[in-house]
């Protein structure tokens, strides 16, 4: 048997033209969908929160379009893929819901969400978020300043870090019924880093109130650390002495450390942190020291060796 | 032309459409604007999965002809492994032209500090070589031995493109797990296969 029998000859000579076409293609479907046209979803549907402050701190630069905010999570409880959250977290309840302060505090409590949402003013915070993954955003949160929720606990002088943790219930988080992490999710802040006025337990977003696969109905933002640290539908806060373990770290060490202060020097070992792509647009650009908080949380970690305190 | 012919002719192009296919939901969805927030990462991570895909797929004609005795396949093997360098090379186009923008810098230190990445490239280099003598005329060239040589290449890429999936991921390891399965039945297969049989053992015994 001839080749031409299988092979049409007319298409034999044509290989590096067909990859030509191919490299053709995929940047302009780069193009194409950076360009993004308009989308429908992209206005919050969830009930306006009432009483929004405007917080200190926001940025100026271009907000990422809700629809983008809200179908780009990485969100394991809901299923790994970036648009596995939207896709299945629907059905999830964030009414009623309690969250437990207890630990090292003179008024350890269990606090209904509403109530909890009376504590403190409920402000707008526009900030950047940085993922780990070398992706960022630019996102306008609405919540309350932790801060300010910790001084009315009270904590005792025994309190040095602050320990969060993230429901535990496989029946309404279908990403739970898989190891890919330990369950519930766990993470930490210094006591200092989790009273600065930066730190936010975040309620909503884009003025609404905050959709499930954000982290509804109450989520950690801490805008100088790499996204992972921001906890979703958080149950309980602890205050304990010691550093207490946290999700990723625990996952792997190496990789992922406790404090995960966003950092362009000290590289993930798989990828450089030098980088990062904004989300919707097509060059990447320079990371900041801090996310580009450096001037409101620097002397945090004077004296740190941040390479080893990664 | 023969029956056997026609149906040959007909199962090319239904191979060839199923090759294009991938990359025209890449563009479709970039119409219609369904690559998502992160759309050069989306369309890298399609473009490595389908690599992997035809790369796995060139594979199985040999071990389906070492299991089976099908040998049917074979006759489409050649053009599986050119759309797995397509996608390959478009992974790569991406990844330099696209994702890093030609920053070098950048990129060559990638390659020498980040182990999945140089495992990646590897990959690829290795392919070149089998996708620019996948020509009949290669063969000759080549002689059939030595052209069957060299294209034993591809398991060995295909170990390194498995590798660099796994090697990518943060924690959500299914899908690489299922390409390394998969791969390992495939090279355990041809590993079993490449032993003589048993009438060639001894005409090589007598040989000697």
């Amino acid at each position: 048997m001839k080749d031409d029998v299988v092979t049409p000859r007319v298409l034999y000579f044509r290989r590096r033209e067909f990859l030509a076409l191919g490299a053709g293609s995929v940047v302009t479907a780069a193009g194409l969908s950076l360009a993004r046209p308009a989308r429908a979803a992209d206005e919050p549907s969830l009930p306006l929160l009432p009483n929004v402050k405007k917080g200190p701190f926001a940025t100026d630069e271009a907000q990422t379009p809700y629809t983008d905010v809200t179908h780009y999570n990485n969100y394991y409880e809901f299923g790994t893929g970036k648009g596995d959250p939207a896709a299945s977290a629907g059905a999830f309840p964030p009414r009623p819901w309690k969250v437990t302060f207890d630990g090292e505090i003179g008024k350890p409590q269990t606090v209904e969400i509403d109530e909890l949402m009376k504590w403190a003013p409920i402000e707008e915070r526009i900030y950047r978020m940085r993922c780990v993954e070398a992706w960022s955003m630019v996102i306008p949160w609405v919540g309350m300043p932790l801060g300010e929720i910790i001084r009315r606990l009270e904590p005792t002088p025994k309190a040095k870090y602050v320990a969060f943790t993230g429901l535990f219930d496989p029946q309404k988080m279908p990403g739970q019924r898989l190891g890919v992490l330990a369950w519930p999710y766990v993470e930490g802040l210094r006591l200092d880093e989790a009273t600065h006025p930066l730190t936010l337990l975040a309620v909503g977003l884009y003025g609404h109130v905050l959709p499930n696969q954000n982290g509804a109905p109450l989520r950690l933002v801490v805008p100088w650390k790499y996204g992972f640290k921001g906890i979703k539908a958080i149950t309980k806060v602890r205050f304990v002495e010691k550093q207490p373990p946290t999700t990723w770290s625990r996952m792997a060490s190496d990789e992922y450390g406790f404090y995960a202060n966003v950092n362009p020097e000290v590289d993930h070992p798989r990828w450089s942190q030098a980088r990062e792509r904004r989300i919707g647009e097509f060059f990447k650009r320079k990371t900041l020291l801090f996310n580009g908080y450096a001037d409101q949380v620097a002397q945090l970690y004077a004296g740190m060796d941040l390479k080893k305190f990664y | 032309m023969s029956a056997a012919t026609s149906w040959r002719r007909r199962t090319w192009v239904a191979v060839f459409v199923a090759g294009c296919l991938p990359a025209a939901l890449i563009g479709f969805d970039a119409l219609r604007g369904g690559l998502g927030a992160n759309p050069i990462a989306e369309i890298l991570n399609r473009l490595g999965f389908w690599a992997l895909t035809f790369l796995l797929a060139s594979l199985a004609p040999t071990a389906l002809k070492i299991a089976l005795g099908w040998t049917e396949l074979a006759r489409y093997r050649r053009m599986v492994g050119l759309f797995a360098f397509f996608y390959a090379f478009l992974h790569f186009a991406t990844y330099l032209g696209v994702d890093q923008f030609f920053d070098w810098g950048a990129i060559g230190a990638d390659i020498v500090k980040r182990k999945f990445i140089t495992i990646g490239f590897l990959a690829f280099l290795l392919l070149v070589p089998l996708a620019v003598t996948s020509t009949g005329r290669w063969v000759r060239r080549l002689g059939f031995a030595r052209w069957k040589r060299l294209h034993r290449l591809s398991y060995f890429a295909a170990l390194c493109g498995v590798v660099h999936f796994v090697w990518r991921v943060k924690a959500d390891l299914r899908q690489p797990l299922v390409f390394a399965a998969i791969l390992a039945v495939l090279l355990l297969v041809r590993l079993v296969g490449a032993r003589p049989s048993p009438e060639r053992r001894r005409a090589l015994a007598q040989a000697d």
